[in-house]
């Protein structure tokens, strides 16, 4: 299951459970009753929540953020140069190995642009942003040899959507450093 | 537990300058219709049912998305100052001088993208404005960017104004948020939700409004004078700092709807407790502090303002989600109370923000940053946010402005009801995009993510039509609204 799936379905779950909360509170409201006793039971429900929110989820956010890209390493990676012109990729190789890391050195000669990189299926992988005065290494390793497109994700001008590079990922091993 | 209650003894609202409340929230009536139609028309066209030139589909963007940031602020302040001038004694020449320095900002910018021919997005990213390959002058640039800066000055002024107004009743901004109770134990002039949610607005967008002024300013010099250059991570930095703090900013004005209608709706007390207090606290900390997860894919930032961008933009949302809108549903849970347009609108708008901010926690996650930034997830979020939530505040108010500001329960809430559904199906097809990797701010799209954009469209324009149901139940009332006054 890819990412984009994952997050939208934790998305959907939770929309769903919050709006069913909502449901039973508009259905309920028109019986009234003394309001010590209901607010009584919101107090009780907001300290585990709360505590659910606390003890639960902020370690699972810290633990999730030790899965960042900033300080990614890889040995004997395959590099490739991008350099973003509005409204066209540079690239100083368009063909790597995929099972084997892929360093993209990302900048700009202009403006700011957005390095993403997508597969066959049009599904986005990795991206980077790509900035004036800045390098960003992105590192990625292709799972799968085929053709990748790199689109522009920064707003960049009026050609942005036809800001599109590909890169082709062959099979076997890095054959370089 | 130590409360100090706020009772809700009035049953009208003796603001002080209910003129000015009343045009700015009929420019935001209108306006909001306006830049609707501008996104149904730029949502047609990617759904490919339109074949625009992109020169005009990024200036229709670029208006969009400024006009529509200016009129959360407007209408915000509206719904802010109705209701805070029952509490602060405030200068409504500030609301006159706030809404004609608008309007000339308005102007420029309308002159700058529309005749000018600027569409540098609303987030004016350097060096984008200066650097457009010859698709905009120099001038349109420094207009639009000059047009910001006039508004800004305007809020600041009317931000300086919300200062004055709490310090001079209660002593101080700290004691606008309660923290003589929350740390000294002191009832004394305990503040009421609506100073509260007033006094972060005042710290927030002060603060924000002095970032967008500056990196507005550097901009402009580096226009005038292009041998001057700016670090483009520090601009970036600046304008997402300003940019996020202030559209945030507008839904703690207009939350104040919430929490001064339904304890009059439901005969509860909505209480200042501690909780309540320490919450808004930690608010006006993260509302600050949380910018750096729209930065999370410039990896040149420093890692710990990346961990900061993520670990609290989830701490962010705790109390939202536990103190404002639990509050709201305690408030209502078995209240006794019938439906009708203005509480389902306050229930919505409930429901929005708080909904609306749950795939903005998952995107400020890194990992899932690294494959939906910058995909139509990022519009999916704050459309649900200000389409669910922002904007039903904004209409509740309106309603009950028409209806004398009489809360007896009194006809239907159809339409309501249909904003709802509609909204939703509007703003899943953003969260779809996402999913599906979709860029955002593309103004064409390839053919197999049409079927989104046209399902979007459709559902769009009943949107509109609501809205505009809405705005003309106050629009027509507004003579007998001043009458009243």
């Amino acid at each position: 299951m890819s990412i984009q799936t994952v997050a939208a379905v934790l998305t959907l779950l939770a929309i769903l459970a919050l709006g069913a909360v909502f449901l039973r509170v508009r259905w309920l409201a028109h019986d009234g009753r003394d309001y010590a006793p209901v607010q009584g039971t919101a107090y009780r429900i907001r300290t585990i929540v709360f505590w659910v929110l606390v003890l639960v989820g902020l370690p699972i956010s810290i633990l999730l953020f030790r899965e960042n890209p900033y300080s990614a390493q890889a040995a004997a990676p395959q590099v490739v140069n991008a350099t973003g012109y509005q409204w066209y990729w540079d690239l100083d190789r368009s063909e790597v190995t995929a099972g084997t890391p892929v360093e993209f050195r990302v900048t700009s000669a202009d403006v700011n642009h957005g390095f993403g990189i997508y597969d066959a299926g049009g599904t986005l992988v990795a991206q980077t942003q790509a900035m004036p005065g800045y390098v960003n290494r992105l590192i990625h390793v292709f799972d799968a040899p085929g053709t990748y497109d790199v689109l522009c994700l920064e707003y960049c001008g009026l050609v942005h959507h036809n800001m599109i590079a590909e890169i082709v990922v062959n099979e076997g091993e890095a054959n370089d450093d | 537990m130590t409360d100090a209650t706020f009772m809700q003894g009035a049953m009208t609202t003796a603001d002080r300058g209910r003129l000015w409340v009343v045009l700015y929230l009929a420019t935001t009536g209108v306006v909001l219709l306006l830049m609707m139609l501008a996104g149904l028309w730029m949502r047609l066209a990617q759904a490919g049912w339109l074949s625009p030139d992109p020169a005009f589909f990024y200036q229709l963007m670029t208006v969009h998305g400024t006009g529509m940031v200016g009129i959360a602020a407007l209408g915000g302040a509206a719904v802010l100052w109705h209701f805070l001038s029952a509490h602060v004694r405030l200068n409504s020449w500030v609301m006159g001088a706030n809404f004609g320095v608008f309007l000339i900002g308005v102007v420029a910018i309308l002159v700058a993208d529309l005749l000018g021919g600027f569409g540098g997005a609303w987030t004016f990213l350097y060096p984008l404005p200066a650097t457009s390959q010859g698709a905009w002058p120099v001038w349109a640039a420094a207009l639009h960017l000059g047009g910001l800066l006039v508004i800004g000055v305007g809020f600041l002024i009317w931000c300086l104004e919300l200062a004055r107004g709490i310090i001079a009743t209660y002593g101080g901004l700290g004691r606008g948020l309660g923290w003589h109770l929350l740390f000294a134990n002191s009832q004394q002039n305990v503040p009421p939700p609506t100073v509260v949610a007033a006094t972060l607005v005042t710290i927030v967008t002060t603060l924000a409004l002095i970032a967008g002024a500056i990196v507005l300013v550097m901009s402009l010099v580096n226009l005038a004078f292009p041998a001057i250059e700016i670090d483009p991570l520090l601009a970036k930095n600046l304008i997402y700092f300003f940019g996020h703090s202030f559209i945030n900013a507008t839904i703690y004005m207009a939350i104040t709807v919430v929490y001064e209608l339904l304890p009059r709706i439901t005969g509860r007390t909505w209480k200042t407790t501690k909780v309540f207090l320490a919450a808004w606290t930690l608010s006006t900390a993260m509302v600050l502090t949380v910018f750096p997860h729209h930065l999370l894919m410039d990896f040149a930032m420093p890692v710990w303002l990346m961990a900061v961008g993520q670990i609290f933009s989830y701490i962010n949302a705790i109390p939202v989600l536990i103190v404002t809108g639990l509050g709201a549903l305690a408030i209502l849970h078995r209240s006794g109370i019938r439906w009708d347009l203005v509480s389902t609108l306050l229930l919505i708008a409930v429901f929005g923000w708080m909904a609306g901010v749950i795939p903005a926690v998952i995107d400020a996650t890194v990992v899932v940053n690294s494959v939906m930034h910058n995909t139509t997830w990022v519009p999916g979020h704050f459309h649900f946010y200000l389409l669910l939530g922002l904007l039903p505040m904004f209409f509740a108010l309106m309603v009950h402005l028409a209806r004398g500001e009489d809360v007896t329960p009194r006809g239907g809430d159809l339409t309501a009801i249909l904003y709802l559904v509609l909204g939703l199906g509007f703003v899943s097809m953003f969260l779809i995009g996402g999913w599906a990797s979709v860029p955002r701010r593309w103004a064409q799209h390839l053919p197999e993510w049409q079927v989104w954009d046209q399902v979007a469209s459709v559902m769009a324009a009943g949107v509109i039509v609501l809205t505009a149901t809405f705005v003309a139940t106050f629009l027509v009332r507004i003579p007998a609204i001043l009458r009243e006054a």
